[in-house]
């Protein structure tokens, strides 16, 4: 087990340096997310154009892995369609539960979350986000939870 | 004061699990407040009752059944001696911590609140002493009071002294804090308390492993402990209540064991403690609480507290020169537990990389939400300590929050 696989540099800086980390008013679509274990606590909002996502940003505390996946997701969503969204979410979440084996060199810069795979404790933290994107795209559901 | 010395060491050895390897590094355990680890002496003694007295107990004529059942009444005996209850007969055995105050809410409580009445809690509980504490006024129509800590993390008194009135029936407090390790004041505010009228229940799942208790001399109404925490077995502990108390409160489980006769009619119920003790009790379980008081009364009480105390002041010296550290929890009296957080790192990454390390720390919000509320941070970091803990386990653990900067910034 290597630490450095799990805090890749990919991570570390997404951490320290969040993009998209504001409040976006006014929105289409918000929903939080909360990790009971360890306090993750994340509001996802997006604005829609017709049927694509057109901006998303994400603020709330968490630990580096689920605010660093909370990032890198609201980079990678942006251009998506409601249902592609859906499916990356599908994807990445059997992926980084090592559901599906897949190729990781297939998500890109997401596959900087990989490492979780390792780290049973952590997968929840990366997962939150997209969790909270698709029940803020499915609209109906305002709060979700990972445990 | 060398009578307080204590050989870590040779301590040491008495636990197994102390000398695994975690992760490729020795392991340095300290998540004590969660669960101890168990001595050779309680494994043993479980072990022992299996293989030669497993029986029912207080059923059969037959002799396993009569050795398995003066195991099962010598680990109350020795619990009496250990907390200085007047009689086994208010030694009520349980699951736990949890389970006894859930069963003086739902006997004594739904017996003696009514609507108006007040439960006084503090803001420092444990989950488990106050989600009791609501389902039983949300079931009477008492009020739920919740008394404040103030920013070293201990109960504001004159603040405690003003929510208490005639209308108290009930005061519920913890010990020694979980989240914090803040010892309260418990003899003073069971006068308090008493001076108003209100019962006081004392949460004393971290206290029983750190320090001697005598629930005559502190003159609390209840009293709950946890044997795991005391190292003991998982899935036992007891409650002690006043026998005068403990005879009025209706019986809060039926069936086999809490009964004398029973017709379609009516049941007569039986004799205290054993009805508060329906079905089959925990008799592993209760000859390990045993074993794990005798062990901990061989160590000295005395001795555990002197020793924590070091450790205590020399991880708190030492974290306190870590750049960036703030300790959540300052009381002025503390045991066993160092809770903190480090700037611009959340608690759940310390953890994972302190555990790459071998090093066993709590992190999250410790079954207190509304303490780390209090202190405004989402969780902390939690080490809390045991009497096999040494000096060099918490440098290690400053060595791992060195790591931590070098992997996070």
């Amino acid at each position: 087990m290597d630490l450095r696989d799990l805090y890749r540099d990919v991570i570390v800086d997404h951490n320290r340096a969040p993009r998209n980390f504001r409040r976006l008013t006014p929105s289409d679509r918000e929903a939080d997310g909360f990790n009971a274990l360890c306090g993750d606590k994340l509001t996802v909002q997006l604005t829609l154009d017709g049927d694509r996502l057109r901006e998303v940003t994400f603020t709330g505390s968490g630990c580096a892995i689920s605010v660093a996946s909370a990032s890198l997701m609201t980079e990678r969503v942006v251009g998506l369609t409601v249902a592609e969204a859906n499916l990356l979410v599908a994807k990445l979440q059997s992926v980084l539960t090592g559901a599906a084996v897949g190729d990781p060199a297939a998500l890109g810069k997401l596959a900087a979350l990989v490492g979780v795979r390792e780290f049973p404790a952590r997968v929840k933290c990366a997962t939150l986000a997209w969790h909270t994107l698709a029940a803020a795209l499915d609209g109906a559901v305002q709060s979700v939870s990972t445990e | 004061m060398t009578a307080l010395l204590l050989d870590v060491m040779r301590l040491r050895a008495e636990f197994r699990i102390l000398a695994r390897p975690v992760r490729g590094h020795p392991l340095a355990y300290l998540d004590n407040a969660a669960t101890t680890q168990k001595p050779r002496a309680v494994l043993e003694a479980m072990t022992r009752y299996y293989e030669q007295h497993n029986a029912n107990v207080h059923r059969g004529v037959h002799w396993l059944s009569e050795r398995a059942t003066e195991d099962h009444e010598a680990a109350r005996e020795a619990l009496r001696v250990f907390i200085n209850a007047a009689s086994v007969r208010e030694l009520v055995f349980t699951r736990g911590t949890t389970e006894s105050i859930n069963l003086v809410a739902q006997s004594w409580g739904r017996a003696n609140l009514k609507a108006g009445d007040e439960v006084l809690i503090t803001h420092i509980e444990h989950h488990s002493n106050f989600v009791p504490w609501q389902i039983v006024c949300a079931q009477t129509g008492a009020v739920l009071k919740v008394a404040p800590i103030d920013e070293r993390g201990e109960l504001e008194l004159t603040a405690f002294e003003r929510l208490l009135s005639p209308r108290t029936k009930l005061v519920a407090l913890v010990h020694v804090s979980n989240a914090l390790g803040t010892v309260n004041p418990v003899k003073h505010i069971v006068g308090l308390a008493h001076a108003v009228g209100a019962k006081v229940l004392i949460d004393g799942a971290q206290a029983a492993p750190h320090m001697p208790i005598d629930v005559q001399e502190l003159g609390c109404d209840f009293y709950a402990l946890s044997a795991h925490k005391m190292y003991g077995p998982t899935g036992i502990g007891a409650l002690w209540a006043r026998e005068s108390l403990l005879e009025a409160m209706p019986p809060w489980q039926g069936g086999g064991d809490m009964i004398k006769a029973v017709s379609f009619e009516r049941t007569v119920y039986n004799d205290l403690p054993y009805r508060f003790e329906a079905g089959t009790p925990n008799v592993a379980g209760a000859v390990g609480f045993g074993a794990a008081i005798k062990w901990l009364s061989a160590v000295g009480r005395e001795r555990v507290a002197a020793h924590e105390a070091r450790l205590l002041a020399h991880g708190e010296r030492r974290l306190r020169d870590v750049p960036g550290l703030r300790l959540i929890g300052t009381a002025r009296e503390r045991a066993g537990v160092l809770s903190f957080v480090l700037d611009g790192v959340h608690p759940h990454d310390i953890g994972t990389i302190l555990d790459g390390e071998g090093i066993a720390v709590r992190t999250g919000h410790h079954c207190a939400m509304p303490v780390m509320e209090r202190f405004g941070v989402p969780a902390t970091v939690r080490a809390s300590l045991g009497v096999y803990n040494t000096n060099d386990e918490l440098d290690r653990l400053v060595l791992g929050l060195a790591r931590v900067r070098e992997l996070l910034g």
